[in-house]
């Protein structure tokens, strides 16, 4: 029967095309809408490594000085996992975790080593060797470096894909040397295409919140050696060195730590509150509280997604809902209509349920059509948010997840929108219909 | 085929109590050709949509075919009408959207036929009513005597045991009603059973048997037709 509910609706459609034109017209602007929003905001608020996110997580002190009156959540709000030098190698020394990393951001400037290529600047990430690992960045050619690198301050260095294909036409350029900063550095690895979304380690350490990968990654140690500047670089005390950051009472890097269940993160948190209450203890900290979020955690607790993203899409959802309500009223009109058709059928055999299931077939069809409208609507929704100047924008594409979802919102609200009216269908009598002339 | 025993059809309010039909009794045999007769609001509409099982009843009992109707739900109710009853309308209530071909088709996709089965009694009920070469034109496109046979041939299609007819010939001229009750009439020789709803005594006169309804009780039943009688017959002395 189902093909043949198909072959009706498709008539139906064929005889009321004001009608259905209306109806698929109003679903596809009210699924354009949401799914143009949707796509935006699951862009902002997305899982930027999900699958290691859950074991991420981001130890907050509070390093501010004895007088300082800030609380601490307002702090960590506002810097994240940012701490000084002292208390990042200390935690990284400690190896405490399965892996950690410690990282800055910096501007470097590239020399290529080609005629006629202009130096050129690019972000830069001073990290540690757990880095790639625990971000799930992968290589393309080579890999990472080790801790004993990371001590040693040698000069090697990860680039990006898109840097290699700039510098080396994307050949394996594993052991070329490339000039950073007016410092050789031979690269060991080179990353496959990298650049989660949020960039969650770049919030508190000055960097964009979305956007393309970083190009170049370097050792913390040698970078800072190499006198790099980090991009951010909070300090509170007077008379600050800016040359002697390891030892100036200023926030500068991150720390990032892999543990591999909750229990582990429980020990973690109890290490990290043992740590910090040693320091009190010898003067160097002042404050014994301490967090631990995961990084979805951390992600909201810096309200990384613009709160106009969300009322955006709560919005546009609304507007889906009076797309659906305005269809609901056109289904219904329509039913109204055939009355004298469904007391036709009811006569002629019809139960009650294929009545139901007919107008329920035709809704759903209904739904498909604002479906693919919607698509179409929603990809000329995101080519315009493509033009915005926002540092997301460039991102904004639909999803082979984000397709299914726009079927799926379409067939519900469509099937939503066609209850009322299939109800009144089936439920009308049919003898009154087949009464008058 | 159609027993109905002390049957009662009440319409309340909070107010008033109206019968369409009361203590109503009918008993049509296998084959027979009732006309049902009567005034305006006599209730011969009530009883054809109760028989046809489009209408609830509140009291009594109603037999079609053997099966005890009055606790039967909506889908067993559904398929007695599919299967054991054949409609004809008076405003032929075709389906605009559907062309010939498939208005016929109507009550056998219900049936769950497969398709080489419903086009073959498709086309079978068509020839019998004389309209095969007219399968792919849309209601629109016919005359209403035209119309009123797809509606016959879609009642036959079915292969029913009962024809219910309710003012078969009303929204017809005379030259297409007479077409019309000649295909009945030849449907009934064939052995269908009929019952056929109507005002019009000269139609009654065609029937088998007259039951004459009034005040929604049958106040008479005559073995013979009941009205005009005399003058059918003295209309065949003057052929």
């Amino acid at each position: 029967m189902f093909g043949y509910y198909l072959d009706l609706a498709l008539r139906s459609f064929r005889h009321n095309r004001v009608l259905t034109t209306l109806m698929v017209l109003a679903l596809g602007l009210g699924i354009g809408a949401s799914i143009t929003t949707l796509a935006v905001l699951k862009l902002l608020s997305g899982d930027p490594l999900p699958q290691s996110s859950a074991r991420l997580f981001a130890p907050e002190i509070d390093p501010l000085g004895k007088d300082s009156t800030t609380p601490p959540e307002r702090l960590w709000r506002d810097w994240g996992n940012l701490m000084t030098w002292t208390d990042a190698m200390n935690l990284l020394h400690a190896r405490a975790a399965q892996r950690q990393a410690v990282m800055a951001l910096t501007q470097t400037k590239l020399t290529p080593q080609a005629a006629g290529q202009h130096p050129f600047y690019s972000d830069g990430v001073m990290a540690t060797a757990d880095f790639f690992g625990m971000f799930d960045a992968a290589f393309q050619y080579g890999g990472g470096w080790s801790a004993q690198d990371d001590e040693n301050r040698a000069h090697v260095a990860v680039i990006a894909g898109f840097l290699n294909d700039k510098l080396f036409g994307g050949k394996d350029s594993v052991g070329q040397i490339v000039r950073i900063n007016d410092h050789d550095y031979r690269i060991v690895g080179v990353l496959k295409a990298w650049a989660p979304q949020p960039r969650f380690y770049a919030t508190s350490l000055g960097g964009r919140g979305y956007g393309n990968g970083d190009a170049v990654f370097l050792p913390l140690q040698s970078a800072f050696a190499d006198k790099m500047n980090p991009q951010n670089v909070n300090c509170f005390d007077t008379g600050i060195d800016a040359n002697h950051l390891d030892t100036a009472p200023c926030a500068w890097v991150s720390l990032w730590v892999e543990l591999k269940d909750a229990a582990d993160a429980g020990a973690y948190k109890t290490f990290l509150s043992n740590y910090v209450a040693q320091q009190v203890s010898l003067g160097r900290l002042h404050h014994p509280e301490v967090n631990l979020p995961n990084l979805m955690g951390y992600l909201a607790q810096q309200q990384i997604v613009p709160d106009d993203a969300r009322l955006q899409t709560n919005l546009a959802f609304g507007f889906l809902l009076i797309c659906v309500v305005n269809t609901v009223g056109l289904l219904l009109a329509k039913c109204l209509r055939r009355s004298r058709e469904i007391g036709v059928r009811r006569a002629l055999g019809a139960t009650r349920r294929s009545i139901f299931a007919q107008f329920m077939v035709e809704s759903a069809m209904v739904g498909i059509a604002g479906g693919v409208l919607g698509l179409v609507f929603a990809e000329l929704g995101l080519f315009a948010i493509r033009q915005q100047p926002a540092e997301y924008a460039s991102l904004a594409h639909l999803d082979p997840a984000m397709f299914a979802v726009t079927f799926v919102i379409a067939l519900v609200a469509s099937l939503i929108a066609g209850l009322l009216p299939a109800w009144r269908a089936c439920v009308v009598a049919p003898a009154p219909q087949l009464k008058s002339a | 085929m159609l027993t109905m025993t002390h049957l009662a059809k009440v319409y309340r309010t909070e107010l008033v109590e109206t019968y369409a039909l009361r203590d109503f009794n009918i008993d049509v045999k296998p084959g027979e050709f009732v006309a049902v007769t009567g005034p305006s609001g006599s209730g011969k509409t009530t009883f054809l949509t109760i028989a046809g099982l489009l209408e609830t009843f509140t009291g009594g009992e109603y037999h079609l075919d053997g099966i005890e109707v009055s606790k039967l739900d909506d889908n067993a109710r559904s398929k007695i009408r599919n299967e054991k009853i054949g409609f004809i309308f008076q405003a032929f209530n075709l389906i605009p959207d559907l062309n010939v071909f498939d208005n016929v088709d109507v009550p056998l996709r219900y049936r769950g036929m497969k398709a080489d089965e419903r086009r073959r009694r498709i086309m079978e009920s068509l020839e019998r009513v004389g309209l095969a070469a007219r399968a792919k034109h849309y209601p629109a496109e016919l005359s209403g005597g035209q119309q009123q046979r797809v509606a016959i041939a879609r009642a036959l299609a079915g292969s029913p045991r009962l024809l219910l007819a309710d003012e078969p010939t009303g929204n017809l001229d005379t030259q297409m009603a007479r077409g019309v009750l000649e295909l009945l009439e030849e449907i009934h020789r064939e052995g269908a059973t009929i019952v056929m709803v109507t005002h019009d005594p000269e139609l009654a006169a065609r029937a088998q048997r007259n039951v004459h309804i009034i005040d929604g009780q049958v106040v008479d039943i005559a073995e013979e037709p009941r009205f005009h009688v005399q003058a059918a017959r003295a209309a065949s002395a003057h052929t």
